[in-house]
């Protein structure tokens, strides 16, 4: 054999017209699951605040302007913030639900409607995060 | 009919090009001439509705290291005439035989039995003889299999595909009976469950389609893994014999590889159900891990 062509990866992120309900459940849950990573950092950074906030004196705490208080507050007076919650618990809940799902394809139930399933969680995640617009937008706009 | 001949007249044009005969410049011309106007009233005269009513485009990757400028992958186009009942494998015969004999494809029993004519047919892997033309949107545009390093058209290099098959050492090994005439039985229950695992033809097209496999070259793959729960499901086979395969498969790029894309499933030929397979093996290992007594 003289030589051969090698087409590198012909499935790439460029064919992801053509990927079926099992790839767009993985692509989502690694991609869901950075995000929760990246989200547990800047979780603690922010409630790392709440350290030097105990050492405040007691009346401080009490008017609340010790510096977790503030922090939090700031954060939540902006509407990007705000937004990006909505967008951590459309993240958080698809990957809790796919994760049920995941639990039933490695437990060999219902292999049959895996792609049914991850359509289900996904109207399911829509849904929620729907309802939880209200909550998480009162007063902002 | 009449434009299936226009179009090999056509394909002979281009694939002469290389050979060009040498004739003194007069008839030459004459006949590039006469050609030249003879596909301009073609091109005038031909009703559009024609060709698409009973032919359709065949788009083809072409790819062959000893031709020099043939050496750049490419496709070509052949105009096929639709028959009922035609399936890839016939088209791409039909345009071997018509147009370019150097079109090469692996093909031999043409009925899904022999696994030898698995291609990429448009954007998924599917065996060429079982595909209907009617089923497909034109242009059927066919590639050999992703993530296999092509050695000529549609021709790719199993060898590793064929070396992770036999990796699981795919072959009963259970002990012979006592006895000159002793059967080896077994139980219809257990040939039940590993009905399905037996039906693999080797095309390659789940190691293909799986996205993990072309990442990591020493994950077994799902065929083997096939291959695999074949035997270890096999009540006929000792316990022992069990547990070595499962320590075959027990490992890092073993059955652990899977991620449960399900794209194997997808496109097997057979319907064999690869990722249920191999999920029942992960919670084989388990089970045997766990096993205190």
């Amino acid at each position: 054999m003289s030589q051969s062509y090698n087409r590198g990866l012909v499935e790439d992120f460029g064919r992801w017209r053509e990927f079926t309900a099992g790839m767009w459940a993985w692509i989502l849950h690694k991609f869901t699951g950075w995000v929760l990573v990246g989200y547990l950092f800047t979780h603690i950074a922010v409630l790392s605040t709440a350290l030097p906030a105990s050492n405040a004196a007691s009346g401080v705490i009490a008017a609340e302007t010790d510096v977790y208080t503030t922090t939090l507050q700031g954060l939540e007076s902006l509407a990007l913030v705000r937004v990006l919650e909505v967008g951590l618990l459309a993240v958080a809940v698809f990957h809790i639900l796919n994760g049920v799902r995941l639990l039933f394809v490695d437990l060999g139930v219902g292999l049959e409607a895996q792609d049914k399933s991850f359509y289900a969680s996904l109207v399911v995640t829509a849904a929620i995060v729907l309802a939880s617009v209200p909550t998480f937008l009162e007063g902002v706009f | 009919m009449s434009t299936q001949i226009q179009e090999e007249s056509e394909e002979a044009t281009e694939t002469e090009t290389e050979t060009a005969p040498v004739e003194r410049e007069s008839p030459g011309d004459r006949r590039r001439e006469a050609k030249r106007t003879a596909s301009d009233q073609r091109v005038a005269s031909e009703p559009v509705g024609e060709i698409e009513g009973d032919t359709f485009r065949l788009k083809v990757f072409r790819y062959d290291p000893e031709v020099e400028g043939k050496m750049e992958p490419r496709f070509d186009d052949f105009t096929v005439p639709r028959e009922k009942g035609m399936t890839v494998l016939d088209a791409l015969i039909y345009a071997r035989d018509h147009y370019d004999t150097t079109l090469t494809f692996r093909h031999s029993c043409r009925q899904a039995v022999c696994g030898s004519d698995a291609f990429f047919i448009n954007g998924r892997q599917r065996l060429g003889c079982q595909t209907q033309i009617s089923d497909l949107d034109g242009p059927v545009r066919v590639e050999p299999l992703p993530h296999q390093d092509v050695v000529k058209d549609l021709v790719v290099d199993m060898e590793h595909f064929y070396d992770q098959m036999h990796a699981v050492e795919p072959f009963f090994q259970g002990d012979t009976p006592d006895g000159d005439l002793e059967e080896q039985r077994q139980s219809r229950e257990n040939r039940e469950k590993i009905k399905m695992s037996t039906r693999c033809i080797w095309c390659g097209a789940c190691m293909s389609s799986c996205n993990i496999a072309a990442g990591d070259n020493e994950y077994l793959g799902p065929a083997a893994i096939n291959k695999a729960y074949r035997f270890a499901m096999d009540d006929r086979e000792e316990d022992e014999l069990k547990e070595h395969r499962m320590k075959i498969l027990d490992q890092e790029h073993g059955v652990w590889r899977c991620q449960t894309q399900f794209s194997c499933t997808n496109v097997c030929p057979k319907d064999i159900p690869l990722t249920e397979h191999i999920q029942e093996l992960k919670r084989e290992a388990v089970k045997q891990n766990l096993k205190f007594w």
